[in-house]
């Protein structure tokens, strides 16, 4: 069974959910061979209507204490632009399709999907690009995503502190 | 009455120029104090400002303590993510059971998509909370990450040097997700942070001043 999560993270951003949740797309996920779609859709405010047919099955939820369940399960994560979403999708190694908001201040995501994508590990685009990108794209040229190092910040940070042995 | 004007403006431009000097002189102090513990100030702010200083602070050892993590009033997600990783850093390393942690909330300085007018009350506002808060901890170190409730606890920290108090450490890590240009926060902050640090290189050639160690988080 192929899953789809969609994940907003702690946002809100019903654009993204109406879109994934109209009978378009659905119709698009399952020509995609996908059977089972999870929204995860944080302070927003449009709630589709979860349903369970002989063929696929959508799910909603606002929260969970941790995402990683959904996130392992997952063939296919379309996620916001925040980074935590991001890195732990890409982190897990799952494939991944980030979907600009465009009504965010700024728009500073934008910068963190653009190099990712340039680095060759995510897809992304708008919510009114959505449904093109997921009939086109090929998830198989995507590259495996190397962790952050967190211990070089406290390499540094014992150094400038004086706490360096 | 014009002689008290002129001792009025005079007295006024002496506090301003001493207040500047001092400000000057503690933005420059740069002098590592060798010590084997130092007290933390953590801002965290929502969503993925808070996974981000999580992981940072995930790196970090025992010195680090005790830690105190200040959050938006609105914000209900950040403090079970912080006890949730309290508790697991104690499961993980006994030896940590001595050190202490606390929780502070000041309101927000802005909500997402806030208007600037109301960014700028409401930021006031938050800093007339901040500096009693940040006073009362004296923390030796403040570490953020870019929201918007950081630039009044970093304010407030420097003022407590400025003031010849305690000259707190300020560090500011700007989030991954700061590619190209910096965040408001950050701008705000490359000029009173001892240390800011980047974490693609395009922000490093833009920011000469700044850290760059590769990708942190």
């Amino acid at each position: 069974m192929k899953r789809v999560f969609v994940t907003v993270g702690t946002t809100s951003f019903d654009e993204l959910i109406t879109c994934v949740s109209a009978e378009d797309s659905v119709r698009i996920f399952k020509s995609l061979g996908y059977s089972q779609l999870t929204l995860q859709i944080g302070r927003g405010t449009v709630v589709p209507e979860a349903f369970s047919a002989e063929s696929f099955t959508l799910d909603v939820y606002r929260y969970k204490d941790s995402l990683q369940e959904d996130l392992q399960e997952a063939d296919l994560v379309i996620s916001h632009a925040g980074a935590g979403s991001c890195l732990e999708t890409l982190e897990k190694g799952k494939p991944l399709v980030v979907v600009i908001n465009e009504k965010l201040m700024n728009n500073h995501q934008l910068e963190l999907a653009k190099q990712l994508h340039q680095e060759g590990h995510l897809f992304y685009c708008t919510c009114s690009t959505l449904p093109g990108l997921l009939q086109s794209m090929d998830l198989s040229t995507l590259k495996c995503y190397p962790p952050g190092q967190p211990e070089k910040f406290s390499a540094f940070l014992d150094k400038v502190v004086g706490l360096q042995k | 009455m014009v002689c008290v004007l002129i001792l009025a403006v005079a007295a006024a431009g002496t506090v301003a120029v001493v207040l500047v000097l001092r400000l000057w002189t503690v933005l420059r102090c740069q002098d590592v104090t060798p010590r084997e513990s130092l007290s933390l100030l953590v801002v965290a702010g929502s969503g993925g400002h808070t996974t981000e200083i999580l992981r940072l602070l995930g790196s970090l050892s025992s010195a680090y303590s005790p830690r105190h993590y200040v959050i938006a009033d609105t914000d209900k997600m950040s403090a079970d993510k912080i006890n949730s990783f309290e508790l697991d850093r104690a499961d993980r390393d006994p030896s940590t059971m001595a050190s202490k942690c606390y929780i502070h909330r000041i309101p927000r300085s802005r909500e997402v998509q806030q208007s600037w007018l109301s960014s700028v009350l409401s930021t006031l506002h938050s800093m007339w909370l901040s500096f009693p808060l940040v006073h009362r901890v004296r923390p030796d170190l403040v570490l953020c990450n870019g929201p918007g409730t950081c630039v009044p606890i970093c304010v407030s920290a420097l003022l407590l040097g400025i003031l010849g108090i305690k000259k707190v450490i300020i560090v500011y890590v700007e989030s991954i997700c700061r590619v190209e240009t910096l965040s408001l926060s950050g701008k705000i902050l490359i000029h009173l942070s001892d240390y800011f640090i980047v974490q693609w290189p395009t922000l490093k050639e833009k920011y000469p001043k700044s850290v760059y160690l590769g990708r942190i988080v």
